[in-house]
């Protein structure tokens, strides 16, 4: 194991993290930490050249993810990690682009990114984490917030039925769906393994507690006490139906992984396309010269 | 730098502006195009998805104007000369991300074929109301560069020039068509690739220990490098420092934004393009830009057939404005007349640099159509007479 000078031993995740940049802003009991620490054990397994690794975030608690990770990372606009990390990933091929961000940034404001981009089958993966309330705006209601919910714009409970993440996802065409609590660390991680080897858009939930805004507000006790009750009233079901994964107030929580298909991605597609009409007119796009000479 | 000839349609075409920008572009070297349908700003991404596959570069119609600046300053990053084309509510909606590029200093072109507004307005015909909105849009203080074609043989020619200032001052580049110049179909002579210069971002020679992606070079900017190469480069739209780093402080702020200010103002003289025309002894200038420079010649013309003596100043860029040089056109000059097809943004520019020195008459127009010449006549007249405006 690596050592520092005073012979203290290098933490194994130092190699992929902004050490300077240390300590994060993130509360204690937060759950983007443990999504942040399983994104850089899954990173660790990933057989890719960690060079071509990049990592996009919007705004918010989770925006602030690309800023501690140390790859290639771009901390852009509030929803708009996914259109950039399309170009990101367009523009060099041989990238792999993840974007982690939260779910009022990915889904919200990003939401008609988040849709095209599954659509398109666009080559990216999209680790949401949904903590179902805007933290860093001091707890205001998400498309997320489950019914009843407080928080700071609904203080009478929220009146808004709430996105189905899994299920947004996959009928607008992603071909890796899974959905897991921050406390499931190894099948997390595992997932986030799988959706990063997975061509084309995945996608991970990751269910989360916000200990300051959403446990206070609505009196759930400690962040510690929510990472618990989520973990506990998580129930497994690799293949659910998404129709069926809705997420009502402190109810139960289906987790696992939903989808995982084969499509096209973007790339493939257009490089498919473009054959057919020009032939050998035309140079595959994003693929290697090498290749084609053997 | 000698341009890629892959995208080089050596020759002499017959183009509207809009299909002459798109060209431009792929001659410039871009291979990276987002965008959303908008009339009248189209035809450019139509020209350049039916050229790129066999050129060797990718398009995407993005689900908004919103996406394709996000995707376009992305790209850019990727190392890939990147941009997008739109009008007036398309503008609008980039304005987002063209603050993210000005603030990651990212070089990109973003294409405004002009039409009149606000809103929705009149999609169909000519506008030069996107002035200021180009100049400072987005919010916070930065600066960009701007040109303005008058032709389609100028659309293709400056939207070359606008890459490769993108390239060299890390920065959005507007180019500032409008709706007449974007659909004027006019005689486009497009050199051999050997003939056309084209810039690129300068890469850090330094190594990934030793390199800072915000630390500037002498012009102000700093040597950059593409993410993939193992440099983990970090940036953010947050108020940063030489790492990249997010700073939340006045000092921070201070830094930062002074010097996306300066690395525009301070090099102005590098950047400025204007055609001058019997300015030196004139005693009124006409200044105008894009298609109203065209509309402007006859008035010219019956001017000096008056005897009046009338020089003319065209903006090939409008942002950084000529400063220092109407500064000193302001000392022999009577008055300026300046006609825009808006109620009144560059002139703004204008009457502040030459307040007390000399007069100056403007001519306004909401936009729909060009200005009558004779309008444009008018005011030479009164600015000769010397009549309060």
């Amino acid at each position: 194991m690596a050592t520092k000078n005073n012979n203290v031993p290098e933490h194994p995740m130092e190699r992929l993290l902004r050490m300077d940049r240390i300590p994060h802003i993130w509360c204690p009991t937060c759950g983007i930490g443990t999504a942040v620490s399983c994104f850089i054990s899954a990173i660790d397994k990933f057989k890719h050249p960690h060079e071509k690794i990049a990592v996009v975030s919007g705004i918010g608690c989770t925006g602030r993810v690309a800023g501690y990770i140390k790859l290639d990372s771009f901390h852009t606009t509030h929803g708009r990690a996914i259109p950039f990390a399309t170009g990101l990933k367009l523009a060099n091929p041989d990238l792999k682009v993840v974007v982690f961000s939260g779910d009022g940034d990915l889904i919200s404001i990003g939401g008609n990114h988040f849709i095209h981009a599954a659509r398109r089958n666009t080559d990216i993966t999209v680790v949401c984490v949904n903590n179902f309330i805007y933290a860093m705006t001091g707890g205001q209601c998400a498309p997320t917030t489950p019914l009843t919910a407080n928080s700071s714009t609904t203080p009478y409970g929220n009146h808004e039925r709430p996105f189905n993440l899994p299920l947004l996802a996959s009928s607008c065409g992603a071909v890796y769906v899974a959905r897991w609590t921050s406390l499931h660390i190894r099948r997390l991680t595992n997932s986030m393994h799988e959706a990063l080897n997975k061509p084309g858009f995945s996608f991970v939930e990751v269910v989360a507690p916000c200990s300051t805004l959403y446990a206070r507000r609505n009196r759930l006790g400690t962040g510690l006490d929510l990472l618990k009750f989520y973990h506990d009233s998580s129930e497994i079901c690799h293949g659910a139906d998404p129709t069926e994964l809705d997420i009502a107030f402190q109810d139960k929580i289906k987790v696992g992984k939903f989808i995982d298909r084969e499509r096209p991605t973007f790339i493939d597609a257009w490089n498919d396309n473009m054959k057919k009409k020009f032939g050998d007119k035309f140079d595959p796009y994003g693929e290697k010269k090498a290749k084609k000479a053997a | 730098m000698k341009t890629d000839p892959k995208g080089v349609l050596t020759g002499e075409h017959y183009l509207d502006g809009d299909h002459a920008c798109a060209e431009g572009a792929l001659a410039a070297g871009c291979r990276f195009f987002a965008g959303y349908p908008i009339t009248p700003s189209t035809e450019v991404a139509e020209r350049f998805c039916s050229r790129i596959p066999l050129v060797g570069g990718i398009f995407i119609q993005m689900e908004d104007e919103l996406g394709s600046m996000a995707a376009v300053v992305g790209a850019s990053w990727s190392g890939k000369k990147s941009m997008t084309v739109t009008s007036g509510p398309g503008f609008s909606l980039m304005m987002e991300n063209i603050g993210l590029a000005a603030m990651m200093e990212t070089p990109c072109v973003v294409v405004n074929v002009q039409r009149g507004g606000p809103s929705t307005g009149l999609p169909t015909m000519v506008g030069q109301a996107d002035m200021m909105q180009a100049r400072w849009g987005s919010h916070g203080d930065y600066e960009i560069i701007a040109l303005s074609p008058a032709s389609p043989q100028e659309s293709f020619d400056y939207t070359i020039f606008a890459f490769n200032f993108a390239e060299k001052y890390r920065v959005p580049v507007m180019v500032m068509m409008d709706e007449c110049v974007g659909h004027m179909t006019e005689k486009v002579v497009i050199p051999p690739a050997g003939k056309i210069d084209v810039a690129y971002r300068t890469m850090t020679t330094l190594s990934p220990d030793k390199y800072l992606p915000y630390v500037p070079e002498k012009n102000l900017v700093p040597d950059m490098m593409p993410v993939g190469e193992g440099y983990n480069i970090h940036s953010t739209g947050l108020t940063h420092d030489e790492r990249g780093y997010p700073v939340m402080s006045p000092d921070a702020q201070d830094k930062i934004v002074n010097r996306l200010v300066d690395k525009i103002n301070k090099n102005a003289d590098d950047i400025i393009m204007i055609e001058e025309e019997d300015t030196e002894d004139a005693d009124i200038i006409v200044m105008a830009y894009g298609i109203t420079s065209r509309v402007t010649m006859p008035a010219i013309f019956e001017a000096r057939k008056k005897g009046l003596k009338v020089g003319f100043i065209k903006l090939i860029t409008v942002w950084p404005f000529p400063e220092k040089r109407i500064k000193q056109l302001a000392k022999t000059a009577k008055a300026f007349v300046m006609p825009e097809i808006n109620l009144g943004q560059v002139v703004l520019e204008l009457e502040r640099i030459v307040a007390g020195k000399t007069k100056v008459y403007h001519v306004p127009h909401a936009g729909g159509w060009v200005h009558d010449p004779a309008d444009i006549y008018k005011a030479i007249e009164e600015a000769a007479n010397g009549n309060k405006k």
